[in-house]
Formats: structure tokens, C-alpha cells, sequence
């Protein structure tokens, strides 16, 4: 005889349901490697906002006499030591023997209050840049995938266009030009100085966004176009065309929640790009201006000492370094995280 | 096949032509001009006009665009405003072709290193060799140039005293005008920017490779091949390389994109002569001129790397038809 479950007992075996990226958080979190990327993404995060109160200096605090020392310089802390260099600043959080860590660059700023106030920098260029090619590259491609036929055909063509771009002497070009547009305002109408000042007030980041963001939508675009035009056929979206709903409201409310997803990890895998290329073009003067301090500029300025003085060059490069490493971990665990092929290896 | 060929040239001069005026545009948009009357380089007034007059920078946009191109279809670059020894082409037929020897021998680097290495991390899957060369390919891609660059000098330059800090090996005149002389002195130079351009390059090669194999050899043709009794090295060589080298082949128009980029970079690190450096240093002179030549030398590159390799891609994968 079969044995037959009640209803409790039923219910009780039944597990229960998982969403599917409660699945992929799981598979994330048992890749240790991009577990720790995102905790130290988060560290930075952390420290760019409370960076005034874990540097012992301000980012331009200059000690001229203290210049190019060496890191840990100084730090057996003798009574002698401590008489001439502790100090209590007045504030809770400012107070200890003001040693350089890492040492301190030609004009004897911190190094590391540099490179801690340089993650804002860097930071808000991930962010930033990642979202303005995020948006209108999800829009162009989401509306060129749906839209189909001709207009489809002739938006793609733009992007093949754009595709052929050399992108970093163009980019180089157009950050040229709004450095020079904002050092000589005087010259540009109301708009521009308007759009001038809020770039003075950013340090120079706001233009620096919007040329990356605009040169980088491209991917982005070609990507949502793909997974439009995946998802156009399924039923879902047929249903709904058949209910009579509007084409925006099929495109936002049902396309885009479900294409979201790779695009959100393509854009994650794109931000180290940014991060370097803001440093690229603070190496070469374009980029914010100092003393804002930003680890492509600091990179710059301490190049010229490479041999006498090279901790000048490999502080900022390995802070450098270890973000976009931390970015690509994270990228690249999400990504596996999220392909159903991959569960269970 | 060159019908094909022949369209995607003729759609490319178009193309090429767009860039050209979007870069004109851009730069003469510039505030400031070569002959600044205001700022440190004060010339007087007049003697500025007489130079925008000869250079004919006080006529219209598009007539000066218009004379631009005149003169482009001549083959005539137009004239350096810094120099009047020199002009464009000049400065072209300098620094191209060291920036072509640095971006091929980086790109060879790239591939010489990480097939053999993604070869290789594939047969030994999950091994020692594997993890390390996964983590050293991680590591590579996610390294910045600008990172890069600095810790090797300070090892191998520096410290080590094995090869030189900066500049190039090889001046020009160069043999049939882009080959350098292979001495050791040009070997000793190369070393260090070409490891530092093709590292990234090699690190991408090396994953891609690595997962293209190891999809094709769970293939069920490679079961059959095995099974007919062949060695392993035929059925690898013969088999499964050609198939697990289309993802490759796939990402060489955007390595050769990053060569680009890349070596733009590099130049600027290492003191390199080259048309990225140039670029760079001519900006600030406003040679409006040099900077439209050096973009439309970079996107001609980069619409001749796309085609070869649209090209190769058709002749590995006999599937695909270009109609």
C-alpha cells in the first residue's frame, strides 16, 4: 500500500523557495576571492567618506621641511620625538604624532592623507561614469532593440560608427577642451559658465564624467540591444502587447527588470576602465586639478624621483592597483555568480 | 570574400572622413589658438596675424577643413606651426613607425605567451600549473599600465640594472621605412615597454584560451578522434586548437584597440618617441594639424586591425559566410 503524506506532513517537507538571486548571493559568497574584492570596495567606500578623520593631515597641508621622507621615518617614538611631534589638534579624532605612514611627497604633504582623500576621486568616477554609460547606453539599446526594423538598423549603424572611434585620442581631445573652456570661462556664454562653475565646485571631475560616460556607452548599448532582442519573443512580452499595454510601459516595466541584470555586471566589470582611465588622465595634466589630489597625479609628481624616491610612485600606484584588482574580483565573481552554468562546480 | 573586402574599404572612407571633421572641429573648438597674444608666449598683434594668415587659421571653419582636405588627398598633412623645418609628415613618418614596432611586438607578446599558456593551463586543468597561471592572468588583466610601468622599472631597471629606464632603441631612418635594425641595443630598449603593453594583452589571451580549449575537448568530435586511436598531441594540434582559438580571434580587434590605447601610455611612461607621445606633448601647442593626422592615422589602424580580423575570423570558421 502506498503511503500516503497528510497535508502537514506535506507541508513540512517541502522546502522553502529560494528567488533566484538569493541563489547567486549564495554562489558569490562561497567565491572568497570576490567576497574580499567587495569588502574592500566597501572599506574604500567607508574610508572616502570618513577620510578627515583617519588621515592625520588634510590632503594640501604642506611641510616643506618634511618633504620626501621616507615611510615609517621617525617612528621610534622617543621621549624627545614625542615632546616635538604629538600634538593634540583640538578635535576627537586629530590627535597622535603626526608621522608619515607612507611617507610624504616633494612639497612634504601626507602621502597617505593623499591617497585616502584620492578614493573620493576615484570613487566618484566609478560611480559617476558607470551610470551616465549605464543610462543612456540601457536606453539606446533597449529602444533600438524594440523598436526593430529600420530605426534599429540605422541607430546600430551609428554605434559602428562610434565603434571605430579611436577612443583615448578623442578622449584625451575632449578633456582637453573642457579643461581649457573652464580655465577661460570669461569667453563662453551663460549656460557654459554655469555648467563651468559646477565643474570648479566638483574640481574639475564633472566634465571628466561626462567624456567617459559618453564615449563608453557604446558596449552597453550593443548589450541591452542583444538581450531586447532575446526577450522581445517570449510570451510574456507578447502577452502584454496583446493587453494593449503602451510600448513604454512594456519596455520599462517588463523588458527592463529582466535584462538588468548583465548589464549591471558588464558596467561593474567596466568601472576598473574608468578608475584608470581618470588616473591616465591626471598623469598627463588633464585630469583634476591639484591640489585636489588624485593617484594618477600623485603618480605624476613622483615620477620624476622614481630612483631616489620611489615610494612616492608605488603608494598611490598600489592603492591603484589594489582597487582595480578588489573591482575586477567583484566583477568577475558576480558574473560567475549569476551564470546558471557554473552552479555546483 | 572580396567583394566583401572591397565593400568594407569603400564604407571606411566615409568613416574615415566623419572622424576627420569631428576632430577638427573638436580641436579648433579649443579656446586659444597657437599664437596666443595673451599668456606667456606674448607675440605682438600683428606678427600673430601675419602667422594665422599663413596657416590660414583666419579663414571659416569649413573653408579651412575644406583646404585640409585638399591637401590630405595629395598625401600632404598639412604643416607643423612649431617648426618650420618639419612638417607633418615628417613627424608621421618618425614616430608611426616606432609605435607600430611597439604595438606589433606587444600584441606578439600577447599572443606568444598566452596561447601557449592557455594551451597549457587547460591540459593541466586543476593542477599547480593551472591556479598559477589563472591567478597570474587575473593579475596581469587587472594591473593598470600606469602601475605596471613604474613597479618594473624599479625592478628590472632600478634595481636590477638589466635593462635601460626609458627611450627607444631604434632611431630613424628606419630599413624600408618601419623596420628597425635588430641590434641588441634595440632588444635592450624594446624589452620593458613591449612586456608592459602585452602583459594585459597576454593575460586576456591566456583565459580565453584556456576556457575555448577546454569547451572543445569536451566536444564530442575530440571523443570521437580519441576514440579512432589518435595521439593526443594530433588530436589537440589538429583538432582542437584551430576551434579553441576562435574566441581569440574574436578579441584581437579589441586587442589591437588596447594596443592602440595602450601604447599611448606606454610612450608617455617611457619617453618613447612616438605618434601617442607627440600627440600628447602637441596638445598644449594647439597643432591642430599633427592632432588630426594622429587621430586619422589611429582610426585608419583601427579599421584595417577590425578587417584583418573579421578576415581571419571567416577563414578559421568555415561556417561563417560574409555574403
Amino acid at each position: 500500500m502506498v503511503a500516503e503524506l497528510t497535508v502537514d506532513e506535506a507541508q513540512e517537507n517541502t522546502r522553502e523557495s529560494r528567488s533566484p538571486s538569493q541563489d547567486a548571493i549564495r554562489e558569490f559568497r562561497r567565491n572568497k576571492v570576490a567576497v574580499a574584492g567587495a569588502i574592500f570596495i566597501v572599506a574604500l567606500v567607508v574610508a572616502a567618506f570618513i577620510a578627515p578623520l583617519i588621515t592625520p593631515y588634510s590632503h594640501e597641508t604642506q611641510n616643506v621641511s618634511n618633504n620626501r621622507a621616507r615611510p615609517m621615518e621617525g617612528y621610534v617614538i622617543t621621549t624627545d620625538f614625542a615632546a616635538q611631534n604629538c600634538h593634540w589638534y583640538g578635535t576627537p579624532l586629530e590627535w597622535g604624532c603626526t608621522i608619515s605612514f607612507v611617507g610624504s611627497d616633494t612639497l612634504g604633504r601626507d602621502l597617505w592623507s593623499r591617497v585616502v582623500y584620492g578614493t573620493r576621486v576615484s570613487l566618484a568616477v566609478a560611480v559617476v561614469a558607470a551610470t551616465v554609460s549605464l543610462t543612456i547606453g540601457t536606453t539606446y539599446g533597449i529602444i533600438s532593440g524594440y523598436a526593430g526594423g529600420r530605426v534599429d538598423n540605422f541607430m546600430m549603424r551609428i554605434v559602428d560608427f562610434l565603434y571605430a572611434l579611436p577612443t583615448l585620442p578623442i578622449i584625451i581631445l575632449m578633456t582637453f577642451y573642457f579643461q581649457q573652456v573652464g580655465r577661460r570661462g570669461e569667453e563662453a556664454g551663460a549656460a557654459a559658465n554655469f555648467l563651468i562653475n559646477i565643474n570648479q565646485a566638483m574640481g574639475g571631475l564633472f566634465f571628466i564624467f561626462i567624456v567617459i560616460g559618453a564615449l563608453f556607452w557604446l558596449g552597453m548599448a550593443r548589450l541591452a540591444r542583444g538581450q531586447v532582442l532575446t526577450y522581445k519573443q517570449q510570451e510574456f512580452v507578447q502577452a502584454a502587447e496583446a493587453m494593449g499595454a503602451s510600448d513604454n510601459r512594456i519596455l520599462f516595466r517588463h523588458l527592463l527588470p529582466n535584462i538588468i541584470g548583465p548589464l549591471l555586471i558588464a558596467e561593474s566589470l567596466a568601472i576598473p576602465g574608468y578608475i584608470f582611465l581618470e588616473a591616465f588622465l591626471s598623469f598627463i595634466g588633464l585630469g583634476v586639478q591639484p591640489p585636489r589630489p588624485s593617484w594618477g597625479a600623485m603618480i605624476n609628481e613622483g615620477y620624476q624621483g622614481l630612483r631616489s624616491a620611489p615610494w612616492l610612485v608605488l603608494v598611490p600606484g598600489i592603492a591603484l592597483m589594489l582597487t582595480t584588482l578588489a573591482f575586477n574580483f567583484m566583477g568577475d565573481g558576480l558574473r560567475d555568480a549569476f551564470d546558471v552554468r557554473l552552479r555546483g562546480r | 570574400m572580396v567583394n566583401y573586402i572591397i565593400r568594407r574599404i569603400l564604407i571606411a572612407i566615409p568613416v574615415l572622413l566623419l572622424m576627420v571633421m569631428a576632430t577638427f572641429a573638436l580641436i579648433s573648438a579649443v579656446p586659444g589658438g597657437p599664437f596666443d597674444t595673451s599668456g606667456q608666449k606674448k607675440m605682438p598683434d600683428h606678427i600673430a596675424a601675419i602667422m594665422e594668415r599663413q596657416y590660414g587659421l583666419d579663414k571659416p571653419l569649413w573653408e579651412q577643413f575644406a583646404r585640409y582636405l585638399g591637401r590630405l588627398v595629395q598625401g600632404d598633412m598639412g604643416p607643423l606651426m612649431q617648426s618650420r623645418v618639419q612638417d607633418v609628415n615628417d613627424v608621421v613618418s618618425q614616430t608611426f613607425p616606432v609605435s607600430l614596432q611597439l604595438g606589433v611586438m606587444a600584441v606578439f607578446l600577447g599572443l606568444a605567451v598566452g596561447i601557449p599558456a592557455g594551451i597549457i593551463a587547460a591540459l593541466r586543468r586543476n593542477t599547480i600549473i593551472d591556479y598559477t597561471a589563472t591567478f597570474f592572468a587575473v593579475l596581469f588583466a587587472s594591473i593598470p599600465n600606469l602601475v605596471l610601468a613604474p613597479m618594473l622599472i624599479l625592478i628590472f631597471a632600478v634595481a636590477l640594472d638589466w635593462f635601460p629606464i626609458a627611450f627607444w632603441g631604434a632611431d630613424p631612418p628606419f630599413i624600408l621605412g618601419i623596420f628597425p635594425k635588430p641590434t641588441s641595443e634595440f632588444f635592450h630598449h624594446a624589452a620593458l615597454p613591449v612586456v608592459v603593453l602585452g602583459m594585459g594583452s597576454a593575460a586576456v589571451v591566456t583565459r580565453l584560451t584556456r576556457a575555448g580549449l577546454l569547451d572543445v575537448l569536451s566536444a564530442d568530435y575530440i571523443r570521437t578522434a580519441r576514440a579512432k586511436g589518435l595521439r593526443e598531441r594530433a588530436v589537440i594540434v589538429v583538432h582542437a586548437l584551430k576551434n579553441s582559438l576562435i574566441p581569440v580571434v574574436t578579441i584581437m580587434g579589441p586587442l589591437f584597440a588596447a594596443a592602440v590605447t595602450g601604447s599611448l601610455i606606454v610612450e608617455q611612461i617611457f619617453a618613447i618617441n612616438g605618434m601617442g607621445r607627440r600627440f600628447i606633448s602637441s596638445l598644449g601647442e594647439r597643432e591642430y594639424f599633427l592632432l588630426t593626422g594622429l587621430t586619422l592615422i589611429y582610426g585608419a589602424i583601427l579599421i584595417g586591425a577590425n578587417l584583418v580580423v573579421d578576415i581571419l575570423y571567416a577563414w578559421l570558421d568555415p561556417r561563417i559566410r560574409y555574403d
